[in-house]
């Protein structure tokens, strides 16, 4: 037992000396580590940035971050517990949407959307319409006359059901009229495993999974207002007369208690970092977007965006 | 030019870095509710003030060693310290409880030893080929995979198929608590927000494992295990002739401990059931399989070592992680700003060969570490005296359950399901059948119904379901354990009859 004792010890210790860091004679906000909960597992989109933003957090404030994971029913069992913890400003919660939309409109998973106090959202993953390197459809125009010939038969991959790859899905097919599958798999990992195996025809993924599989897929259109930079060749599905523009956003949240000047301090600290410019060629590098939307001008966004994403329930047969 | 790789691999850093690595994640992973993943992923971050060649080496130690590492509470106390190990508990304790546990202990390490050399031999020399055999998988293989997996059930049974039917039905339909893949819809939450996540594999180890031992522990005054009258050493002798006459299985187990590894999805837990339910299979002596039968142990801890490399086969080569754990590693290598993806090899091939010896020299580092330690662990769990020893695992319990998500209801969970489990026992269902339908029923359905939106938007469900070469073998194996058996019982019958 004492051996054990000792292991454990070693470990927590090694931990604990990593968060505390350097000591910095505190001027104002935060006084010590943030600790930043992050709804999905390791190693996942949300994962990476929380550690790439580290960083330019800790030459800012002089802080470190304690990241935890809280995993659970897609981010639900996190937000649900997120107005039970401490509100000193000191806990921020990675959010995504437009998870915090289509849940509470699912049904009961312990949260509404008004109920989360976003602060700042900093990144959006764009849509984007992706097939196999080898596959006989070059361009979005050849799609859509493929499910046109032949409705329900071209089967898309994409990440979990009713999630953001399962909404641009069925906006997109409104709008091209048209009708293909949709086939949900369990994470990105499986979905683009699904998609370079051809097991399915096309995957609804995001600018992500392009930047990483390089050569092996071809992307159709990206859901953006302006080409992405580092795809110039690759339209946008505005270019080819479809209204597809979003993504899923990613952003901070603190629990509904925390102070005001916290809050407002803890978003211009995430404003600041996502103006660091090497931490900005490292996300746009992994197809990545950044957006600048601070506490400022949250409600009007999130009221905006809700007003879509009803709409988009209304498709996924959530809302009636 | 390799060969420099090799020489970077075998620096001093990274040799320490390596051993550090092996004995954290032997330690973490013995834990029961702590796994190897749970240590990537709290550990990765001491790793990134070191080179990126480093800090893989580093994690891949840990996580090679936290595979390992879940034999010892497998062994010493039937419960399995990581997914990985289930398939341990069934001949690994039973063999301790007949005062086996040391020889159990050694045979561990050496299957684990060489599971992981041939995973990580394959992932050197073979990884574009085999990561093919990845993409070759969809929905309808993983599917049969794990119908194929499901079929162990009757091996489970001890004596009862009935019994080990139930105790897979029951394990089911707990599989089926929270939210489906397909569709989204919720099942058996009862409104409240725990269950949504559904029922996690390791609360239900933990439950229907741990606490029924521990139940047993506290009711009968016997000793935990048998103590050998005789100082017997590591056994190493002994161990290594049983692991030379079983070297077939070895082989066949680590192989498909690497191709199952390779399946994202699938990983350490499957692929050491199916290994073992192919050992019992081919098998002499099928009947000794779940009474401490060391080819059953040794098929199960090398199949699930060479997952370690089998897993990073995608991973390096396509940027799709193969298991979690290789998830973790794929993020820490992105904030090493390392570009992962199709050209990691070409681009960063100095990183990445130094990683794979590296992995391959930490792995070669288990045998004295997992010896040392697993003797270590053996003396204190046969020594301690009960009254210790219940009460120090029924905490580690609690600890691990809780530090799966940080979520308390979770511990309520698992206590519910333990009582659960111990009146099972008692009715005459053991806990692995339960188990098993809870790790593969997820596997099965998703299988299922994404194989099924695929074949009936193609117009071809049938030929979807029973027309992949891939498919068709898989079946062909499964149909061959389930009747294997009564086909040989047929021919034994016979033979005294044309004797006669």
């Amino acid at each position: 037992m004492a051996y054990f004792d000792f292991c454990k010890t070693l470990t927590f210790s090694a931990l604990l000396a990593l968060g505390l860091g350097v000591a910095q004679p505190a001027a104002a906000f935060p006084d010590r580590e943030v600790t930043y909960i992050i709804p999905f597992n390791a190693g996942g989109e949300s994962d990476v940035t929380a550690r790439l933003q580290e960083g330019p957090f800790q030459k800012i404030t002089g802080q470190n971050f304690v990241i935890q994971y809280m995993v659970g029913a897609g981010g639900a069992t996190a937000w649900s517990q997120l107005n039970g913890m401490q509100a000193d400003g000191h806990l921020i919660m990675g959010i995504n949407l437009p998870h915090l939309f289509l849940q509470p409109m699912e049904g009961t998973v312990g949260y509404k959307t008004e109920d989360i106090t976003v602060l700042n959202v900093f990144q959006l993953t764009p849509h984007a319409l992706i097939v196999p390197a080898d596959s006989p459809i070059e361009t979005l125009e050849d799609y859509i006359a493929e499910a046109k010939a032949a409705p329900g038969a071209i089967t898309v991959a994409g990440t979990g059901s009713n999630s953001a790859n399962q909404v641009a899905q069925l906006t997109f097919d409104k709008a091209a009229g048209i009708a293909t599958t949709y086939v949900p798999f369990t994470g990105t990992a499986a979905t683009t495993a699904a998609l370079l195996g051809n097991q399915v025809r096309a995957q609804w993924g995001f600018t992500t999974v392009a930047a990483e599989q390089g050569e092996n897929v071809r992307m159709l259109a990206v859901a953006m207002e302006e080409r992405h930079p580092l795809f110039p060749d690759v339209p946008t599905f505005k270019e080819k007369g479809i209204d597809l523009v979003g993504g899923a956003h990613r952003g901070i949240a603190v629990p509904k208690d925390t102070p005001e000047e916290l809050r407002q301090q803890l978003s211009d600290i995430f404003s600041q970092i996502n103006s660091d410019p090497d931490f900005r060629s490292r996300m746009e590098e992994g197809g990545y977007v950044l957006v600048d939307i601070g506490y400022e001008v949250m409600d009007e966004f999130m009221s905006e965006l809700g007003a879509e994403y009803i709409e988009v329930g209304k498709l996924l047969g959530l809302v009636k | 030019m390799i060969l420099e790789h090799l020489a970077a691999s075998l620096s001093v850093a990274n040799l320490l870095l390596a051993l550090a690595g092996v004995t954290a994640g032997t330690v973490i992973g013995a834990l029961p509710g702590l796994t190897a993943t749970m240590a990537i992923a709290v550990l990765t971050p001491l790793t990134f003030t070191l080179e990126p060649s480093s800090a893989l080496i580093a994690l891949g130690a840990i996580y090679t060693g936290g595979i390992y590492g879940g034999c010892y509470a497998a062994i010493l106390i039937n419960t399995p310290g990581t997914p990985s190990s289930i398939a341990t508990t069934l001949d690994g304790f039973p063999m301790a409880k007949r005062g086996d546990g040391d020889l159990a202990l050694t045979l561990a390490v050496l299957a684990s030893v060489f599971g992981g050399i041939v995973g990580a031999l394959a992932l050197l020399f073979i990884s574009p080929l085999l990561a093919k055999v990845a993409l070759a998988f969809g929905p309808v293989e993983y599917f049969w995979l794990a119908i194929l997996g499901l079929t162990l059930v009757a091996a489970l049974s001890e004596g009862s198929l009935i019994k080990g039917l139930i105790g897979c039905c029951f394990g089911l339909l707990i599989a089926l608590v929270g939210t489906a893949i397909v569709g989204g819809d919720t099942r058996f939450v009862f409104g409240t927000t725990t269950l949504l996540g559904g029922v996690d594999v390791i609360v239900g180890l933990i439950g229907l494992f741990c606490i029924p031992v521990l139940i047993d522990l506290v009711a009968t005054p016997e000793a935990h295990l048998k103590m050998s009258s005789d100082v017997r050493g590591f056994r190493l002798k002994e161990a290594l002739s049983i692991a030379w006459k079983s070297k077939w299985n070895m082989l066949r187990s680590s192989a498909l401990g690497t191709i199952i590894g390779i399946l994202p999805a699938a990983g350490g837990p499957v692929a050491s059931l199916i290994a073992y339910a192919e050992a019992r299979r081919a098998s002499k002596r099928p009947q000794n399989f779940g009474k401490g039968e060391p080819d059953g142990l040794i098929a199960s801890e090398s199949a699930n070592n060479a997952t370690v490399g089998g897993g990073l086969i995608p991973t390096l080569t396509l940027g799709i992680p193969g298991t979690p754990a290789d998830a973790i590693i794929l993020g820490a290598l992105l904030v090493h700003g390392v570009r992962i993806g199709p050209n990691l090899f070409s681009n960063q091939s100095s990183i990445v060969y130094t990683f794979m010896f590296g992995l391959i020299i930490a792995t070669i580092m288990m045998l004295p570490v997992g010896l040392i330690l697993g003797r270590y662990f053996y003396r204190s769990i046969i020594a301690i005296p009960k009254a210790i020893l219940a009460p120090g695992i029924a905490f580690l319990t609690i600890l691990g359950t809780y530090a799966v998500h940080n979520n308390i209801y979770e511990v309520w969970l698992m206590l519910g399901l333990g009582g659960v489990g111990w009146i099972l026992q008692k009715m005459g269902v053991p806990p692995a059948p339960i188990v098993l339908g809870l790790v593969l029923g997820p596997i099965a359905e998703q299988g299922f119904v994404q194989a099924w939106l695929i074949g009936n938007a193609t117009g071809n469900v049938l030929g979807m379901f029973f027309g992949r070469p891939i498919s068709i073998a898989i079946i062909c194996v499964a149909l061959l354990v389930l009747f294997y058996p009564a086909i040989t019982a047929r021919f034994a019958r016979r033979v005294p009859d044309e004797g006669a």
